[in-house]
């Protein structure tokens, strides 16, 4: 539908990325991170080294700090600025997990932190009276694996298992210096294995169409999992000032990328992929968690045989809608049919009634007929039998007549007046 | 650092720290401008006025190139609305731009309708955009955004005031799209009328309560240039796709005898001013405030019509899916409650038959038992009459059984007589 067209001079909307810019700095950002793990892997040590900042210190202590009985899930807010840009940051964490000598269940916490983190989003999107949303979803979880040398431990995959497609898993070597290259690699080796035997879908950099990019991408992809190291302290190596952790033989530099994966977590989680963990979250983690939510809700009462298996592309208010067409149609074709059965019934009992008037009828006439007939016969038998009679009668008399006549001559004719 | 947004959502509690170095997340605009622009940027003009005003011409001017269409007559029954779709790139920010035309405003005898198709097709965007956000499964972030970002709005170069189909157009527009005024064919107005006739429309569009499109001044690097520019409004424009010689360069221009109208040059136009404001500056502003307010706007009216409250009347927060819910059996209850009532009304009906038919049953077998007892009292009378005659009958019988008996004994005694009688005779 849309056409390609050419410019023959400069417009001007190549200035829309300046437009943007401007716009979203004025905005500000925001980004939410979670960390997981079991204390003492160094978790509070990493985020103050990422941000290079005490986010976590004696007025604020990290997780390891807070004994926990069960896992809890805490969160810490705190505003950075840097080149005018300002990041809300909040660093969610779980103290407490996997701590416990029974640590069935420990994801539970975090996995309810996370669905109603989404739930808030979810219902300030779909209220009447939107306003600008603060998104408190959790874009990145940090999961740190300890570093033992030889696997995956199984609270790490059922954990993994449970809240990849809920968050993106970004899983990292913690406490990388007790591990010799070798060993980092062989350690690396096997997790990736095993998280792709498992079929774990930990956070995947997005493939871009610049060339440089995808090769940066290609070898950050060769490190996973990252094997990192934090620290607070800042010693001096080589007349520079570095962070480190000091040993009898030598210095760990933090942010020596021969030394451990720093850099690339922090450039990567930073620098360059912290929008696309954003969007990731957003377009697919949320969508997902809405979908679900949403068909649940239309589905309810309906017949589960349409829902298996397919959710529908319709908003809930379309699904109501288009079911309520149905109905009103399936109505209309009961009320129809119960016209029709309601017809058909009438008609026949209207028929049965004037059939039976119709025989009732013609019986009446048949006797009337009858009748008639027979008044018919009974008056010319009474008219023959009265015609008989007269003739008799008059026969009689004329019988009578002349017998009378004949006695009379007898008796004239003995009287002698006869001659 | 001037507070932003994000901050004073946070509110007061939020601690701040100061940063031992550089961390690196100031790069944070740039990735989210990456983003946008391997996404692609879209846009949505809408340009409303009579026919004639030169509205294609100059898109064609603006976007310097050559859009579709034909230029329409004036005989259309209606006001209709065309749009076209456009890939363009510059440099590497490739745009994608939607061009609607109103066909036919204006024309019509009677304009009092003219207004309504266009806020029909503007609320059908937003419509598509609702029903795509409402959908349980949904690509937000990978669809094509229809809605209209701005309306030009042309307005005859009349010199003297709106007239009243500008009024009530833009009056039912305002609260729907941002509105940008523009005097088109401004080349037939002089400089001194063109000031007079800039305050009359300002002024009308004040007392009528049209509120247009202000460009923000609430951005330090732009405010300045905004605000100025806000005071140019309406811009008076000419367009123009033709290229005259002026000195030694090509320019577009309009050639009277009397002189060049040249597009560009901001004595002779304000066309530069537009496709400053329009295109370089604030694009992207236009379509966040359709976003944000005129969308957010339609949206509430649409799901305030249909029922939706942010809290119920106990005062509960909203949750979503209590809300569908409780829609959702309300409507059934609805639909039950329905064919109950028509399932009562067809018993109803049934019943009514039912004793209408029996009535007339019940009046058929009284007529023919009517009918029967009066053949039975015929019957009886036939009977009756059959048996006086049968009486009568056998009375003659006997009669005339007893009489010929007294006959014969007659005339045996008189036959003895006629017989002597006759035998004398012969004698």
């Amino acid at each position: 539908m849309a056409q390609q067209k050419n410019l023959d001079g400069y417009v001007g909307f190549a200035s829309l990325p300046n437009q943007v810019y401007r716009k979203s700095v004025k905005r500000g950002f925001e980004f939410t991170l979670m960390v997981v793990g079991e204390s003492g892997l160094g978790k509070s040590t990493l985020i103050n080294s990422l941000f290079l900042t005490d986010l976590y210190s004696a007025e604020y202590p990290g997780p390891s700090h807070r004994i926990k009985k069960t896992v809890q899930v805490e969160q810490s807010k705190v505003l950075i600025k840097e080149g005018g840009v300002q990041l809300l940051l909040t660093i969610v964490d779980t103290p407490g997990f996997g701590d416990a000598v029974d640590n069935s269940n420990c994801w539970q916490p975090i996995i309810d932190h996370i669905d109603s983190k989404f739930e808030d989003y979810l219902n300030s999107e779909s209220r009447v009276n939107r306003r600008q949303m603060p998104d408190s979803r959790i874009h990145c979880c940090l999961y740190f694996i300890a570093p033992s040398g030889h696997g995956l431990k199984p609270l790490d995959i059922e954990f993994m298992k449970r809240l990849h497609e809920k968050v993106n898993v970004i899983p990292m070597i913690a406490k990388a210096d007790t591990l010799t290259p070798e060993e980092c690699q062989q350690f690396k080796k096997q997790i990736m294995r095993e998280i792709q035997e498992h079929k774990i879908k930990i956070y995947e950099f997005p493939e871009t169409d610049d060339e440089e990019e995808n090769r940066l991408v290609k070898k950050i992809k060769d490190k996973l999992p990252l094997a990192v190291v934090g620290s607070n302290t800042i010693i001096e190596v080589n007349g520079k000032r570095v962070r480190g952790r000091q040993y009898p033989w030598g210095v760990a530099e933090v942010e020596n990328s021969d030394h451990c994966d720093f850099t690339i977590l922090r450039d990567m989680l930073i620098r360059t992929h912290m929008q696309d963990l954003k969007d990731v979250t957003n377009n697919v983690h949320y969508e997902n968690y809405r979908s679900r939510k949403l068909a649940a809700v239309t589905y309810n009462g309906v017949d589960n045989n349409k829902a298996k298996g397919q959710l529908s592309t319709k908003s809930p208010l379309a699904q109501m809608e288009e079911e309520r067409r149905e109905h009103v149609a399936k109505m209309k074709k009961m009320e129809m049919e119960m016209e029709q059965v309601f017809e058909m019934k009438v008609k026949e009992k209207v028929q049965k009634l004037k059939d039976s008037e119709a025989e009732l009828q013609r019986r009446h006439e048949q006797m009337k007929k009858n009748l008639e007939a027979q008044h018919k016969e009974l008056e010319e038998k009474r008219r023959v039998f009265e015609e008989e009679r007269v003739n008799w009668e008059t026969q009689q008399r004329l019988e009578q007549q002349k017998l009378e006549a004949s006695r009379t001559l007898d008796k004239n004719k003995k009287k002698g007046k006869i001659f | 650092m001037a507070s932003t947004e994000i901050a004073r959502q946070a509110g007061e509690g939020v601690r701040g720290v100061p940063l031992a170095g550089h961390v690196g997340f100031d790069s944070m605009p740039d990735q989210l401008v990456n983003k946008s622009v391997n996404r692609g940027f879209c846009f949505n003009i809408l340009c409303v006025g009579e026919t004639g005003l030169g509205k294609s011409t100059l898109m064609d001017t603006l976007f310097n190139t050559k859009f579709e269409g034909e230029p329409t007559q004036h005989n259309q029954p209606g006001v209709t609305l065309k749009s076209y779709t456009y890939e363009l790139q510059e440099s590497n920010v490739r745009l994608k731009l939607t061009v609607v035309n109103t066909v036919g405003f204006g024309d019509q005898i009677n304009k009092e309708d003219s207004y309504k198709s266009i806020v029909e097709f503007i609320d059908a965007q937003f419509e598509a955009y609702l029903q795509e956000e409402l959908k349980i499964k949904r690509t937000l972030h990978s669809y094509h955004d229809t809605r209209i970002h701005a309306c030009l709005y042309f307005i005859a170069p009349t010199g003297h005031s709106l007239k009243s189909l500008d009024l009530v157009t833009m009056k039912k527009l305002d609260s729907k799209v941002n509105i940008i005024p523009i005097i088109a064919k401004s080349d037939a107005i002089s400089k001194s009328e063109l000031a007079k006739f800039k305050i009359k429309i300002t002024s009308e569009l004040v007392s009528n309560g049209v509120q247009i499109y202000q460009f923000p001044t609430d951005d330090e690097s732009v405010a300045e240039i905004n605000s100025t520019m806000n005071s140019h409004l309406p811009f008076a424009v000419v367009g123009s796709t033709e290229e005259v010689k002026i000195g030694n360069k090509m320019v577009k221009a309009r050639q009277y005898p009397w002189g060049t109208v040249q597009v560009e040059n901001e004595n002779h136009c304000d066309f530069v001013k537009l496709r400053e404001m329009l295109i370089r500056v604030n694009m992207e502003d236009l379509r966040e405030q359709t976003h944000t307010r005129h969308y957010e706007l339609y949206r509430r009216c649409k799901l305030e019509e249909m029922g939706f409250k942010d809290t119920d009347p106990d005062s509960k927060p909203f949750s979503l899916q209590e809300t569908y819910e409780a829609k959702r059996n309300e409507f059934m209850g609805e639909l039950q409650k329905k064919e109950e009532e028509m399932r009562q009304m067809f018993v109803q009906r049934v019943k009514e038959k039912e004793a209408e038919l029996k009535e007339a049953e019940k009046e058929l077998h009284e007529k023919f038992d009517r009918l029967k007892k009066l053949h039975q009292d015929e019957k009886k009378k036939l009977e009756e009459k059959k048996k006086s005659l049968d009486d009568e009958v056998n009375i003659f019988k006997q009669k005339k059984t007893a009489a010929e008996l007294l006959l014969n004994q007659a005339q045996q005694a008189g036959g003895s007589t006629t017989l002597k009688r006759d035998k004398e005779r012969k004698n």
